[in-house]
């Protein structure tokens, strides 16, 4: 164990959020001053503040509920201005066309007709909604909140692992870990230069009035915001309350609205309150148990039809699964040229999309170089890693690839960058991805920095909370 | 007592947000608005040529001979507390003492960048305390009101000079026409503990005047003057009426008319005739309040403050009333 933090820290082989930043001069300066018992004292108090607010999701298990939280790394992860600033473009650019997309899928199907996306991996997607066509979207703002997950390779290069375009999640942390830096570690952030990420609920806010229904507010002069959350149960509840009183709206569950006369209405103490817009952290399945799953619980009875009347707002619009979809992400580029005339700002990851016979074959053949991801899942599921597996698991990959290869994506195992995270009092590289968050309206605005997860196990490249990973404060610098 | 406990607090929300979240666009932090804002300029130049995080940090947390530290405020609590021993709650005794006792022990180490923070958490949670444990406890017989005109008095004045600081830096800045700097405001609020209440008035707009009209006149905001003028009128008239006390005439006439003031002034107006001069108003006003309760109610001699001459900041004494008090301060 280094006295000091960074002292025995080797990346090894993998591009160093840290050390291949010149920009971070300064800060690796005083992480080098500071000694490792002391850095280690300090994030214990961190972990230990997370858990006093309550910032954390339940697990449950042998019928007991435990309260975790996601484990936070005090060592941050730095992006220079100008690497900012690519991010910053490409993720407006690839949120532009993802709306573009959905504008166009949902009305004209230009895109479909020219022969640049098959028409049945739309068409006949299992997160495509019909009832959704001709349906007008102020602004064509489909996804108002994108969560775009970017990776780094060995080169250094930023790559687009996926959109996440229904619910994404996350971006409290971002804001509770920036609070948890500047408590208690002032002596890291003196003198440097943050963006600041203190403002991502009035923009959130902001958004949700533009796309307000014109026609629903009437007299009021403001429109009723209100965010929907499937409840306490939930893993992500504390987000849903963090983001609603970020944005001064109430938060509500499906049980506080009704729906009379195609009009959303909530329940208050002084009777039924008129609803213009609804942040709705509920997946479009269980919005509604009159169009979507009857056996929903969570959803609002009758919600579509004061939708599809214009009556109400919904963010993000109902069927734009179909565009974060994996099989749909190999489309990407095209897409963004189809509709910008612009190459990506941001390159995706090369992926084999094994519906298309000469890709499959490919991918079965090259089964231990390649990552295989199932389209459908989310939260790192299913996902094998070539590299990584045994023969058992590369055998029943394949067998799942032949039964169903339309279910599946493959892409060729990209060494992730790392970035020095504290380990059991000891400085290790930790491979690291990132999700800036990107708000649109009118116009689209992308929250600095994002959030940086960490695989915490060693060697790990997946950095999904669900399975084992932790993360970081995000400093963009001015 | 109230008033020193109040004291305490209002300094540990200060200071804490002033640890972790008043930062520039450059990272820095300015610590001597803080000198400033307790207009303690000369007494710290005394002991300290520069303004350094560490020097104001001491200066004002454990430092024994400055009166205004925390250390002080808690100790001349306590020893308030002790005078009124028969009259308080054990409870309240108790937490005093475990409060002066803790905040004795305060050493450099605890004001180490990232033991700040904890330590002033600790400090604003026990003055928290204390309150509760007065709320659940303390006989509600005059002292109790007179308790909480304390309180309300100390936190009226704390927001007010809360508001006078930030205002007085973000003067300074070259951006005086929108005066934009929000992390500045936002870290305003959460001294305050305003912030969420605050967003719940106004979803998108946060413009510093709004947040300065939140912080003077909502109704609601338990931080707010106009609340706490509220609470410090229905203490006097409490105090009056319940236990016939006879003086306060001109206090409760005084409050009268600063709440009026308060009631009917809009923020354009504050503004237009300059905020600094209307904080300093009210911080005058509610000295000559301190004062005149002082006179009303413990025979202390009437204070002679050039403010006090100013017609426009007080009604011109009644006869009876300027003859009683002379009768008083004769007794």
């Amino acid at each position: 164990m280094g006295d000091f933090v960074l002292d025995t820290y080797d990346p090894g082989g993998f591009y160093c959020e840290m050390l291949g930043c010149p920009a971070t001069a300064k800060i690796r300066d005083r992480l080098a001053r500071m000694p490792t018992a002391e850095f280690k004292r300090r994030a214990a108090g961190v972990e230990q503040a997370l858990y006093n607010l309550g910032i954390t999701f339940t697990v449950y298990s042998d019928s007991q509920a435990i309260d975790r939280i996601l484990p936070f790394d005090a060592i941050p992860r730095v992006l220079p201005p100008e690497e900012w600033d690519q991010i910053e473009r490409g993720v407006k650019q690839r949120v532009t066309a993802i709306n573009l997309l959905l504008a166009d899928l949902y009305n004209s199907q230009h895109i479909l007709k020219d022969g640049i996306v098959p028409a049945d991996l739309i068409l006949g997607n299992a997160n495509w909604r019909p009832q959704m066509c001709g349906v007008k979207i102020p602004h064509n703002a489909y996804v108002n909140i994108c969560g775009t997950d970017i990776i780094r390779d060995e080169k250094g290069t930023f790559r687009v692992l996926e959109d996440n375009a229904r619910t994404p999640s996350g971006v409290s942390y971002v804001i509770e870990n920036r609070h948890m830096m500047l408590r208690s570690f002032p002596d890291l952030v003196d003198e440097i230069g943050l963006r600041s990420v203190e403002d991502y609920g009035m923009h959130l806010v902001g958004a949700m009035r533009e796309i307000a229904p014109s026609t629903s507010t009437g007299e009021r002069q403001d429109p009723e915001i209100v965010l929907l959350s499937p409840g306490t149960y939930n893993s992500a509840y504390f987000e849903h309350v963090f983001l609603a009183r970020e944005m001064g709206v109430p938060l509500v569950e499906g049980r506080d609205l009704v729906v009379e006369d195609n009009r959303v209405w909530m329940r208050t103490t002084a009777g039924l309150a008129r609803v213009d817009v609804i942040y709705r952290r509920i997946n479009d399945d269980f919005l509604d148990p009159e169009a979507f799953r009857p056996d929903s619980m969570l959803g609002v009875k009758g919600l579509m039809r004061a939708y599809f009347a214009g009556n109400v707002a919904l963010a993000n619009a109902i069927g734009t699964g179909v565009a974060d979809d994996k099989a749909v992400y190999a489309y990407m580029p095209r897409i963004i040229r189809y509709y910008l005339d612009q190459d990506a700002i941001l390159e995706n990851v090369e992926t084999n999309i094994c519906r298309e016979a000469p890709a499959l074959r490919y991918t079965l053949d090259h089964l231990d170089e390649l990552v295989v991801k199932p389209v459908g899942e989310a939260g790192g599921y299913g996902i094998t890693i070539g590299p990584r597996a045994s023969r058992v698991e590369i055998d029943e990959c394949r067998t799942k690839l032949i039964a169903d290869p339309a279910n599946y994506i493959s892409q060729p195992c990209i060494s992730l960058s790392v970035s020095p995270t504290l380990i059991d009092g000891a400085v290790e590289p930790r491979h690291v991805d990132l999700r800036p968050f990107a708000i649109t309206g009118k116009d689209t605005w992308v929250l600095p920095g994002g959030l940086t997860r960490v695989a915490l196990r060693r060697g790990s490249l997946v950095v999904n909370s669900s399975q084992g990973g932790g993360s970081k404060d995000t400093w963009v610098l001015e | 007592m109230a008033r020193f406990v109040e004291r305490a607090e209002n300094l540990a929300r200060i200071l804490e947000v002033h640890e972790t979240y008043a930062r520039d666009r450059s990272g820095a932090r300015d610590w001597f608005s803080i000198v400033q804002l307790n207009a303690d300029e000369e007494a710290f130049a005394e002991k300290h040529s520069t303004a350094s995080a560490r020097n104001v940090i001491r200066f004002y947390l454990n430092d024994r001979e400055n009166p205004t530290s925390i250390f002080n405020s808690v100790k001349t609590a306590r020893e308030n507390g002790r005078t009124l021993r028969p009259l308080i709650s054990t409870e309240m005794w108790v937490q005093l003492n475990v409060f002066y006792n803790r905040v004795s022990r305060i050493d450099d180490d605890e004001l180490r960048p990232g033991a700040l923070s904890p330590l002033l958490s600790d400090i604003k949670e026990a003055c928290q305390s204390f309150t509760g444990i007065t709320e659940g406890t303390f006989y509600r017989d005059q002292a109790w009101y007179f308790y909480r005109l304390g309180r309300y008095l100390e936190r009226a004045d704390q927001t007010t000079r809360l508001l006078d600081s930030k205002y007085y830096v973000l003067m300074r800045d070259t951006d005086v026409a929108n005066m934009v700097n929000t992390g500045q405001w936002l870290a305003l609020l959460r001294a305050a503990s305003g912030y969420h209440a605050f967003r719940l008035l106004h979803q998108s707009d946060l413009t510093p005047w709004r947040i300065a009209s939140f912080l003077l006149f909502n109704p609601s905001f338990p931080r707010s003057v106009f609340l706490c003028l509220r609470e410090v009128d229905a203490a006097v008239t409490g105090l009056r009426s319940r236990y016939n006390l006879r003086g306060g005439y001109d206090v409760a006439e005084g409050l009268d008319q600063l709440r009026s003031i308060l009631g009917t002034r809009s923020i354009e107006e504050v503004l237009a005739d300059g905020l600094h001069e209307f904080l300093d108003f009210i911080q005058r006003y509610l000295m000559a309040i301190t004062d005149r309760l002082g006179t009303a109610f413990f025979g202390h001699p009437p204070v002679k403050r050039a403010a006090w001459q100013d017609a426009e900041l007080w009604p011109p004494l009644a006869a009876t009333d300027a003859a009683d008090l002379q009768i008083q301060s004769q007794a």
